[in-house]
């Protein structure tokens, strides 16, 4: 599976289309199981105490609530950015110059965005097909995965703003220590 | 200081739906890209949220304090830093749900570290994104990134939480 991708990988050439959103049916089974859990616990609770189970309820809607500014944030940022970044322009911009320049862009960059794994990792897939090393790749994704910038309204509500700071400032550099330890594996550093 | 905040909040959201709006009547179009993105992700996101803080709510009805605190609180030991990593390799989305969960943990007795052991897990080995990433990059590169990422994430996570504990930090939702 992991050499099939090409360039014409529909992941790629679909840009942002709404199917790439719904393309992975992993997801929706994940979805589906989470359904049925809260379901199951949900009548185990109202069995076991009503009284309780809406007190738990109660408390949902609260910290519910409680965060949807922030929330409601997040998501407008990351519609922005999803355009300001589309994968054509990560793309060009990874496979590009020297392989430490581009793995300092790509942990930028992977710091900025935020993008489902299901289109993120088949973009790390073609990235790689068309050049770009493993230690590029890792530094994207890694940031990609544990760096949020556009995130940092919600974290910020959780954490307070030095904490989240900290947070992602620590990250961004075990992120760092993961590329470049991909590197040396790949043995792409040239040391 | 909350309201003028609330204010700032209400004007960037009449902007934003301002723009989407002229946007999709005059078909401007990098506002009707943002208006697919914001709802593709929005639908994405709302589609788990119920559920999650519903299960949040349920947690925090049935989960003795005591049973948390003797697992995942400050003198619970090195164990509980696996408790974390391992409740975070089933933890589902991302850290839009981490986060709540995080606070659900805290408010109930769970140590500072182990909850920023269980966030910043909650980023890397997410078991269904795993698989996925192992399927298109190869074992390898996910082996080598777990290998560093996980060690690296509990000591970070460790030393911050001993840092914040001596300063007595406390989430900020705690304090109301």
């Amino acid at each position: 599976m992991s050499s099939s991708n090409t360039l014409s990988n529909p992941h790629w050439t679909g840009a942002r289309s709404e199917t790439s959103f719904h393309a992975d049916g992993r997801k929706g089974n994940n979805v589906i199981i989470l359904y049925a859990f809260t379901a199951a616990a949900l009548l185990v609770s109202f069995i076991a105490d009503m009284r309780k189970t809406i007190r738990g309820l109660e408390i949902a809607l609260k910290r519910f609530l409680r965060i949807g500014p922030a929330f409601l944030t997040m998501l407008v940022l990351v519609s922005i950015a999803l355009f300001v970044f589309p994968e054509e322009t990560i793309a060009r911009s990874l496979t590009s110059g020297s392989i430490w320049l581009a793995t300092g862009i790509g942990t930028l960059i992977g710091s900025i965005a935020v993008m489902p794994g299901f289109i993120a990792f088949p973009l790390g897939s073609v990235l790689r097909n068309s050049g770009a090393p493993y230690m590029v790749v890792s530094g994207f994704t890694t940031t990609l995965m544990m760096v949020g910038i556009l995130t940092f309204p919600m974290e910020k509500k959780y954490f307070g703003v030095r904490l989240a700071l900290l947070r992602n400032l620590l990250a961004f550099l075990t992120a760092l220590a993961v590329a470049f330890a991909t590197g040396l594996y790949f043995g792409e550093t040239g040391f | 200081m909350k309201n003028s905040k609330m204010l700032i909040f209400l004007a960037m959201s009449v902007i934003y739906a301002g723009f989407l709006l002229y946007s999709s009547i005059y078909g401007f179009e990098p506002g009707q890209q943002m208006w697919g993105n914001f709802r593709d992700f929005s639908l994405q996101m709302l589609k788990m949220m119920p559920c999650i803080f519903i299960l949040i709510g349920l947690f925090d009805v049935w989960v003795k304090k005591e049973t948390v605190e003797r697992h995942l609180g400050t003198d619970s030991g090195p164990l509980s830093y696996l408790w974390a990593v391992l409740l975070a390799g089933t933890t589902v989305g991302g850290i839009y749900v981490a986060l709540p969960v995080a606070s659900a943990l805290y408010s109930k007795g769970a140590g500072t570290g182990v909850i920023l052991a269980y966030v910043s897990a909650s980023a890397i080995c997410r078991i269904p994104m795993t698989l996925f990433e192992a399927s298109f990059l190869g074992w390898e590169f996910t082996m080598v990134r777990f290998a560093v990422s996980i060690p690296l994430v509990v000591l970070v996570s460790v030393l911050l939480g001993r840092y914040l504990d001596r300063k007595g930090w406390v989430m900020p939702d705690e304090q109301e």
